[in-house]
């Protein structure tokens, strides 16, 4: 390996313009490789911060009752019309087993048991048709993290402390301190704003308001209930199958975000499978131009190649040499090419409405082709020079 | 009477099949004592450099047998011919085939490091003292591209004697070479020979090269017409033409 590995960098520094035109060329592939997934990745995050940033991964509800015929007769014709059932309020008896059950499966990183209903919130004369959300503030954050989005106030809740969107707050004219009536069939209660928050989904901002869980139990008439359990899952794209899977064991109902928000997990598969093709033809590109340097390397060297045969170099040496120099060109340009593709995304990012910040991941995914595509692209050279015969080689006929 | 060091016999070589078959070599018997100094002549195309071919290991015959140092080289794999040609051979071409990428002494030191599998000190002193032997003392630092033809040669040779190989085997070794460089460096190629106790088959087209040697093979049509000292031999190649 010392050997093939001292001749491999001398051959590169021997032919040191095409060693360095063909360096470039693969910085420039690996730069690009790593532009296009920064871009990529960042703005699939910035979408996904947006869109899925105010709702959970997966949501797991009691089931639906379904409707029945009232009469079964095996073998019998029956005309028959099912009506759906009419909406009633269902409760999750068993919840917290669930939550816990929830908690443990694997792929899942947070859970938060939460109520929901729907409300009047007023002030003065004005009154908007709410929603209002029950959660353990801290659980909650693991799932939709008000926090950073708070334009107004503190994040808090409880008591008769509530988070209110900055759409609510608008038409209401409600300021953080200010006092707002909460009614629905079963009375009224007063909240008071501790913080105003702005998502950016006018869902959430226009009606959410969002205080503990015990008060919205309060308002809802769910005592020691909840409506639903949010999770967040590890890997985006597996929240389908944690749904589903949960919904086997458990019978209940389980959706995850890639069923509610079709129109986006197109867009990022779409924009995935764009960003593997750009990449895909990139490196390809890189290959062929290692490729074609070596096989022209190895034309060049036949001589070289035949007398270092002939006095003894095996074969498997021979090829390493050549497959060496396909790494090293691959590793220095997966450097220089990181760099680059690292500071174009950087520079760009100063420039576009969403920060773009290259991930460890990315980059070392980029090296590794880099490396791998040096590798695999000196096998057809390598192969070639190492099976040459020697005499052949010494005359020129090789 | 002890074995030889090389010994071929109907050593036969045909390229290509069929109606386009040639056939180089036709049942060349030939013995290489050790120590011996032999040229091989012949007009060009009379298979002087397939025979060189063939008894370096660099190619297989089509028939015949082939021992070195007693083994049957037929019978061994690829990996153990070239195991052998490393340790047992020694190779001068026409063109000295340096690598440019190497220094000069480390061209010379290249058989050693094929060897060990790298390049190591004790080579290093063994090249250099190489290197001053064939009267390139101090230019082991330099690149092939720096030197001339001559001495291109004299460091090829030098690479040939680096593992001090029983018998080095050299293909007109002059034949790029101007008169001067010529005569000095088939003098060196004679003198390591002698010094060293290494055999040396020599192939040349030059019948005043090839009487300095003490034995000579003549080939012609692929097959030896004569062989003996060069007197004998090469008062009838003269005549014709080596």
């Amino acid at each position: 390996m010392k050997l093939s590995l001292h001749l491999a960098w001398r051959f590169l520094r021997d032919g040191r313009a095409q060693s360095l035109l063909i360096l470039a060329g693969v910085a420039i592939g690996v730069a690009a490789f790593v532009f296009v997934a920064s871009i990529i990745s960042s703005l699939q995050r910035d979408l996904i911060a947006r869109t899925l940033g105010a709702q959970a991964q997966v949501t797991v509800t009691p089931r639906e009752a379904s409707s029945r015929a009232l009469l079964e007769a095996p073998g019998a014709l029956v005309a028959r019309r099912v009506e759906p059932p009419v909406p009633r309020r269902r409760s999750f008896d068993g919840w917290p087993r669930y939550a816990r059950a929830l908690e443990r499966t694997p792929g899942v990183s947070a859970v938060c048991p939460r109520v929901s209903g729907p409300a009047l919130a007023g002030r003065g004369a004005s009154e908007e048709a709410v929603v209002v959300v029950g959660a353990d503030p801290a659980r909650l954050r693991r799932i939709i993290d008000l926090a950073p989005r708070l334009v107004g106030g503190r994040y808090a809740a409880g008591g008769d402390r509530a988070l209110v969107g900055d759409g609510l707050a608008e038409a209401l004219g409600l300021r953080v301190g200010a006092p707002f009536r909460v009614s629905t069939d079963r009375g009224a209660v007063t909240l008071r704003v501790v913080g105003i928050f702005d998502t950016g989904a006018a869902a959430l901002d226009d009606a959410w308001v969002v205080t503990s869980l015990r008060t919205a139990q309060t308002i809802t008439g769910r005592a020691g209930d909840v409506t639903e359990l949010d999770a967040r899952v590890e890997d985006l794209y597996a929240a389908e199958s944690i749904a589903r899977s949960f919904a086997a064991r458990t019978g209940l109902e389980a959706t995850s975000w890639m069923q509610r928000s079709r129109d986006l997990l197109i867009a990022l598969r779409a924009q995935d499978q764009s960003s593997y093709m750009i990449q895909l033809f990139v490196m390809l590109a890189v290959a062929m131009g290692i490729a074609s340097v070596l096989v022209v390397s190895v034309v060049q060297r036949r001589g070289q190649i035949g007398i270092l045969r002939a006095i003894g170099t095996s074969r498997r040496t021979v090829l390493a040499v050549f497959l060496w120099q396909g790494v090293i060109l691959g590793a220095v340009g997966a450097v220089l090419g990181i760099a680059l593709g690292v500071a174009f995304a950087i520079g760009l990012g100063q420039v576009t409405p969403f920060p773009i910040e290259p991930e460890p991941s990315g980059l070392a995914i980029a090296a590794s082709v880099s490396l791998a595509t040096g590798l695999v692209a000196a096998l057809l050279p390598a192969r070639r020079a190492a099976t040459m015969d020697p005499a052949a080689a010494i005359r020129g006929d090789a | 009477m002890s074995a030889p060091l090389l010994e071929a016999v109907g050593l036969t070589k045909s390229f290509g099949e069929g109606e386009a078959r040639v056939d180089v070599l036709h049942d060349v018997t030939l013995r290489i004592e050790r120590s011996e100094l032999i040229a091989l002549v012949g007009a060009s195309g009379s298979g002087k450099s397939t025979l060189l071919n063939l008894l370096g290991l660099l190619d297989r015959p089509s028939a015949g047998t082939l021992r070195l140092d007693g083994r049957d080289t037929e019978q061994l794999d690829e990996e153990a011919r070239t195991e052998l040609r490393s340790e047992r051979l020694g190779f001068v071409f026409q063109a000295h085939h340096l690598v440019p990428a190497l220094t000069v002494v480390e061209n010379v030191m290249m058989p050693a490091a094929v060897r060990a599998g790298g390049f190591d000190e004790a080579a290093r002193a063994r090249a250099l003292a190489l290197l001053a032997s064939v009267g390139l003392e101090g230019q082991g630092d330099r690149w092939p591209r720096q030197l001339s033809g001559g001495m291109a040669q004299r460091v090829a040779v030098a690479r040939a004697l680096m593992n001090a190989p029983p018998l080095v085997l050299a293909d007109e070794p002059t034949g790029n070479l101007d008169t001067q460089s010529s005569d000095q460096v088939f003098a060196l190629l004679l003198r390591e020979q002698a010094e060293r106790s290494t055999a040396l088959v020599v192939v040349t087209h030059d019948p005043t090269l090839a009487s300095r040697c003490a034995r000579v093979v003549r080939l012609v049509d692929g097959r030896i017409v004569a062989d003996g000292p060069p007197d004998q031999v090469l008062l009838d190649t003269r005549a014709r033409r080596v």
